[in-house]
């Protein structure tokens, strides 16, 4: 289409492109992404605004009452149409649970992966433009942990940095140690994109030339790196966020993530579990349905991102 | 009878934004032993007719329209397993690379015999002997003991010989060589070419050479078509379409080609570009850049017809009412 | 060759030796090692005496030598929480966690692998879909979640296998087998297949994508332009080149299911390594945990040593090379 057809405000042209193009074409033919985008939104929303959406606050000690405690779900028989998914060993309301819940998880999880990205992506520039021994040593380094399962290294990294930090302040420090756990996990795979495309860039005219200029060539690079490097991280990215996700939920059923005292969809998991065999099974398996739709939300939108953003199968 | 016959043929791809049409009808034929070549730009369509022709083409591509006859039998709807009897034994493929045309974990020495032992049911001991045979009249030094080599071992070349053994290993009649000396350095696509032209002629091969390289149909052609977006723009013999252009299109494409020993202050080009496929204009597809375009052109599509040659071409300056090549402006 | 083989291993004992490295500081400067033994209330005299006993006064470089080479020996020390040696700890769960292992990898392999390659050929078959759709559903599904979920299945619900422990096991010298025993196999089922889960549709992933790779090449449209027949290609051709990187993720495999045994452990009290891990973590038992962490850096360096020289062996093209470039950019 000729560039001149498109005239008129920047802004709604630049919004009637994107409309036109070949990802949103994709995006609204198929129904499985639509869905997975709108699961997310609605996870998203449910946690943003939990504390005014949910319809009790799980974590006020005084509003509970323990007469309420082991309420079936609404439908089931004993339920109640207020405690929709009926209420746990203390009577806190498990729907309610689940959106303070998955607030806790989704903050950790984008956290940990925007960790991971600035980690990576920085260390992939100064790998491949200072290379030599920066470059191998980074490199190397990223290789061997690639190896190693991230679930394992977040393990490893949460366990070793709790037991560092003194006592009194375990509880305190427990996200942030998860967070920088989880974080350091994943960063080698952005380091790696971003290398590469510091590589092809680098030996590109345009860089001596801005080098001659008096321009420092790092600064043209990124305008021209950044652009290469943002499909593939963004693709990346989501696909981390979902094992971002699934590791801090795993690390909090194993007792080493949250505190008890900010329960994520893990810790919920791990406190039902202890009522599945009395026959409570709505206190675990509502918030592991929960985890799992969040997740394969998200996986789906990072499968039809990769596909999307993929020049070789368009 | 023809060796070869394409009718009309017509290959389209749908995408999502619509169905593209990448071959609008064209029509040829290749007799027993003669080489055609086919000529154009890239994304003419060239590789293309070569894919639909053996049963190749990829999906989504497929044959919208036409018919193609080989020795009088229609093979343009076969399925798979009847296309597969007839290519390797009557229908034969060079591609572009020889480096990744061969299967990097096998011995070619195995490659051979394996495609030998499929078509003509021979022992593996005589397969292994007439694999030698074949290494041998394709210029492989030592074939005995290459034989248990592995294609990374050897030279460009050499890879492409090997390529040619394989493709005639079983006596095809017709061979489709796909840009066969692009992906060589210029000394040995003479040899390549030479090798090929050489083979066929011995066996009573036909060949379709394809390519965008003038130089090599001039030396190994009997008969050229000149593709241009989807369609034939002249077909002839060689000598004439290269020394006696008629269409437009292929006058400029001669012309563009400099001359040894000439000097000239610019090259000389064709203006514009060859539409895309969702963008090809009404009427004659080279309109737009043609210098020689008239009020008709515009609107009606020419197909072929005589010029004042021997061979075609689908211009409207060979149309009725117009009996030299000038006509008005 | 020889070369390749003897700079992959120095590279294996570099790392080897960072492991180590970090295992050490762990010990003795992680809290007051001496506060763990003694306890909080002992005099400066005793402590000052423990100091001297154990050597924690000698140069850094010493206390970190007798330490690598204690550990190269096993001894990793006594562990807080249950005051035994940590060696006897591991010798004893070893077997627990290796059978566990061993019976997931089989099924992921036996059953991921010829799933992804009958994906890979028949791409838009239905049945295809079906088996895609479920192996996402695969990777989204926490290991711990699928270990629940059994658990309520088939012990809770309907109470046919059991959901922890190992069942009855057999002495076979150091070896503790699960293997001899209806109950020994009955308690592995819904473990082992917890675990293999993840793996497999991992594995159905990767051989799926790999075999699609290879189906786009050259060399198999020009088998398919020689009369090459439908099953040739497919499993003559195709095959072959698809299972050479499988290798490489086969063996990955391996540590990844050690990875993941941790968490499966736990979810069904599995008396293996990772269930000790977990509660060493949990308690801070610091022996334990360093103890475990050069174990399993052990465990992942032989196994990409050894699937490096696999490797080498299996494909042609690198022996010829005497550089080989460190890896793939996926």
């Amino acid at each position: 289409m000729a560039i001149s057809e498109r005239k008129g405000k920047p802004a709604l042209g630049a919004i009637a492109r994107a409309l036109d193009s070949d990802i949103f074409h994709s995006f609204i033919h198929s129904p499985v992404t639509v869905i997975s985008a709108v699961v997310t939104l609605v996870f998203f929303i449910g946690a943003a605004f939990a504390p005014w959406l949910a319809p009790f606050d799980s974590f006020d000690p005084g509003a509970l009452d323990l007469m309420d405690a082991f309420t079936p779900p609404a439908w089931a028989e004993g339920g109640v149409p207020q405690f929709f998914l009926g209420t746990d060993d203390q009577g806190r309301d498990i729907l309610s649970t689940i959106m303070y819940g998955s607030r806790v998880s989704l903050t950790v999880g984008f956290v940990a992966v925007s960790f991971s990205i600035v980690l990576g992506v920085g260390s992939g520039l100064l790998a491949g433009y200072l290379g030599g021994w920066v470059e191998t040593i980074v490199m190397r380094l990223a290789d061997v942990q690639l190896t190693i399962p991230a679930i394992l290294v977040a393990l490893m990294i949460d366990g070793v940095a709790r037991i560092m930090v003194p006592f009194h302040l375990r509880d305190q420090m427990a996200i942030y140690v998860l967070i920088l756990a989880i974080g350091i996990s994943d960063w080698p795979r952005y380091a790696r994109v971003t290398r590469g495309s510091v590589m092809v860039e680098k030996n590109k005219e345009y860089v001596s030339a801005a080098r001659v200029i008096g321009v420092h060539p790092l600064f043209i690079m990124l305008r021209h790196i950044l652009p290469n490097v943002m499909g593939p991280v963004l693709v990346l990215g989501t696909i981390g966020l979902a094992l971002a996700i699934i590791t801090e939920a795993t690390l909090s059923f194993l007792g080493i993530g949250v505190p008890p005292t900010t329960p994520s969809l893990g810790t919920l998991i791990r406190v039902g579990n202890n009522f599945l065999f009395s026959g409570e099974w709505w206190i675990t398996l509502f918030p592991s349905a929960a985890l799992v739709i969040l997740v394969l939300a998200v996986n789906l939108l990072g499968d039809w991102l990769r596909d999307a953003l993929n020049p070789k199968l368009r | 009878m023809a060796l070869l016959e394409v009718k009309n043929l017509r290959v389209e791809f749908p995408t999502r934004r619509g169905t593209l049409l990448a071959i609008n009808d064209i029509s040829f034929s290749i007799d027993q032993g003669e080489v055609l070549g086919v000529v154009g730009e890239s994304g003419a369509g060239k590789s293309l007719t070569g894919a639909a022709i053996i049963g190749l083409l990829e999906p989504p591509g497929r044959i919208a329209g036409g018919e193609i006859w080989l020795e009088g039998q229609r093979i343009d709807g076969l399925d798979y397993k009847a296309m597969s009897s007839i290519r390797g034994a009557r229908i034969g493929a060079i591609f572009q690379d020889p480096l990744t045309s061969l299967n990097p974990l096998y011995t070619i020495g195995r490659q051979l015999t394996e495609t030998i032992i499929v078509h003509s049911g021979m022992s593996k001991k005589a397969a292994l002997a007439r694999t030698i045979e074949l290494l041998a009249e394709v210029g492989i030094p030592a074939p005995d003991q290459r034989i248990d080599s592995y294609p990374h071992e050897f030279s460009g070349g050499m890879r492409q010989r090997v390529v040619i053994a394989l493709a005639l290993c079983a006596n095809p009649g017709l061979i489709i060589a796909d840009e066969p000396t692009t992906a060589l350095d210029v000394s040995i696509q003479a040899q390549i070419i030479a090798l090929l032209k050489h083979l066929c002629r011995n066996h009573g091969t036909a060949v379709m050479l394809i390519t965008h390289d003038m130089g090599v149909i001039a030396e190994t052609a009997d008969r050229v078509a000149v593709m241009y977006a989807g369609r034939i723009a002249e077909i002839g013999p060689v000598r004439e379409v290269i020394q006696h252009a008629q269409h437009p299109y292929t006058m400029g494409l001669m012309d563009s080609i400099p001359i040894i020993g000439h000097d000239v202050e610019r090259l000389r080009q064709i203006n514009g570009a060859m539409p895309r496929l969702n963008e090809i204009p009404n009427g004659c597809a080279f309109s737009p850049r043609c210098p020689r375009a008239m009020d008709r052109c515009f609107v009606d599509r020419p197909e072929l017809m005589p010029t004042e040659q021997s061979g075609q071409a689908a211009c409207w300056l060979f149309g009725e009412g117009n009996s030299d090549g000038g006509g008005d402006g | 060759m020889i070369s390749y083989v003897i700079q992959r291993v120095l590279q294996a004992i570099a790392v080897m030796l960072a492991v180590a490295l970090v295992s050490f500081l762990l010990f003795n400067f992680v809290g007051d090692p001496i506060d763990n033994m003694i306890g909080q209330d002992a005099s400066i005299d005793d402590r000052e005496a423990m100091r001297e006993a154990l050597g924690l006064n000698d140069p850094f470089l010493i206390q970190f030598g007798r330490f690598t080479g204690r550990a190269l020996q096993g001894e990793f020390g006594i562990s807080y929480r249950i005051q035994r040696p940590v060696s006897e700890l591991i010798k004893e769960r070893m077997p627990a966690t290796l059978e566990l292992v061993a019976v997931s990898a089989v099924l992921a392999l036996l059953i991921g692998i010829p799933l992804g390659v009958y994906t890979g050929i028949n791409r838009y078959s239905w049945i295809s879909r079906v088996i895609l759709t479920l192996s996402l559903v695969g990777v989204s599904l926490p290991t711990f979640v699928i270990g629940i979920l059994l658990i309520y299945l088939f012990a809770v619900i309907w109470g046919v296998l059991p959901s922890f422990g190992r069942g009855e096991v057999v002495q076979l010298g150091a070896w503790s087998t699960g293997f001899l025993t209806v109950t020994g196999w009955k308690a592995i089922i819904l473990p082992s297949v917890t675990l293999c889960l993840f793996q497999l549709t991992l594995i159905l992933r990767l051989v799926r994508s790999e075999m699609l790779e290879v189906m786009r090449t050259d060399y198999i449209k020009f088998a398919r332009a020689r009369g090459l027949s439908e099953n040739m290609i497919n499993f003559g051709h195709a095959l072959k080149n698809t299972l050479v990187p499988v290798i490489t993720i086969a063996g990955l495999n391996i540590g990844s299911l050690i990875a993941f045994s941790i968490i499966t452990e736990t979810v069904f009290q599995w008396p293996g390594m990772g269930f000790l891990f977990i509660q060493a973590v949990g308690f801070a038992d610091i022996p334990v945990m360093a103890a475990y962490l050069v174990l399993v850096a052990l465990v992942f360096v032989s196994i990409n040593l050894i699937v490096d020289v696999l490797y080498f062996v299996v494909d042609p093209r690198l022996r010829a090379d005497k550089a080989v470039s460190a890896g793939n950019d996926n």
